[in-house]
């Protein structure tokens, strides 16, 4: 039986399909959980996917984290379960505390949308263990609050703990600390990625395939923890 | 009748884009010896009864959780009592 990825849309969401069809491609069962919703239908793993959930009001991912489908998530998360926040997925994840840090309004003020390389410096993670160490990626990247902010101590503890999961190469597209493209918990289940893995899993309508093993690392870690 | 504002800031020392980019326009309109713009939110809440005790606690929490983010911002709480 495949594992079950649950990708949850929020009114505003955009990339919910994306990632159901990068699970789908990666070789699991996506499954569609919807944001007013607290069951969780039996998923291993959760999405938070891209976007701009409830209209970014108030600050990005703040009203998010308080939808009913969070409070399960965040239990669940907790306890060990793989949950993946991409983009505004990540800004819900620093919401939720289950990440430390804030995002930010880019530095530059503007929307950013490029194919960005990123190395990926953790590889033990629930979503990264797919990969080499070091390695370069390229992957869209696409946000207007996507400036990774921490206080320096946190920032020092991120790089000492080896939680720093992929950083910017090339080019700081945000202004985010230390390059910092994407973070992880203490325990390794919880990864916030501001680029956008799932937008690199075709070769049809992706600048590379570079996306695949976020998807296949998951489903990997959960068949043989 | 009462009614709740809140203010919320930035952090002083996190760095304010937008208040930047206003801090430009006043200048480029004219303004001079402009030295620093920092661009805030306020939320002005009307509630019904008198504003104490859990109430006034559960609209603290809420300032602290939800109307701010408190890595990167602080907030203001003022309580306006016996609006007409």
């Amino acid at each position: 039986m495949s594992v079950r990825v649950g990708v949850v849309t929020f009114p505003g969401s955009l990339d919910d399909r994306d990632a159901a069809r990068a699970v789908h491609i990666a070789g699991g069962q996506a499954v569609a959980l919807w944001h007013g919703d607290d069951d969780l239908r039996n998923v291993d793993a959760v999405i938070l996917p891209g976007g701009f959930s409830y209209g970014d009001y108030l600050r990005c991912g703040a009203i998010a984290r308080f939808a009913p489908v969070m409070r399960t998530i965040i239990e669940r998360a907790s306890a060990g379960m793989p949950l993946l926040g991409i983009c505004n997925g990540f800004q819900i994840l620093c919401e939720s505390q289950l990440l430390p840090g804030a995002l930010t309004r880019n530095d530059s003020l503007h929307f950013i949308c490029r194919d960005q390389r990123l190395r990926i410096e953790n590889t033990s993670s629930a979503w990264t263990s797919g990969f080499i160490n070091g390695q370069e990626i390229v992957i869209p990247l696409k946000n207007g609050e996507g400036g990774y902010l921490a206080d320096e101590r946190t920032l020092d503890a991120l790089e000492a703990e080896g939680r720093v999961v992929a950083r910017y190469l090339e080019v700081n597209p945000n202004g985010s600390r230390r390059d910092i493209a994407g973070i992880t918990n203490e325990r390794g289940n919880v990864v916030g990625l501001m680029p956008h893995p799932e937008h690199a899993v075709e070769s049809l309508t992706g600048p590379s395939i570079d996306g695949i093993p976020f998807f296949t690392s998951v489903l990997k870690s959960l068949v043989s923890p | 009748m009462a009614r709740v504002v809140v203010d919320v800031m930035l952090r002083p020392e996190i760095l304010d884009p937008q208040g930047r980019a206003v801090e430009g326009s006043l200048r480029r309109l004219g303004l001079t010896g402009v030295t620093d713009v920092r661009q805030g939110k306020q939320f002005i809440i009307d509630l019904d009864g008198v504003i104490e005790g859990e109430r006034l606690e559960l609209l603290e929490t809420l300032a602290a959780e939800l109307l701010s983010n408190p890595v990167i911002e602080d907030y203001k709480l003022r309580v306006i009592e016996d609006r007409v």
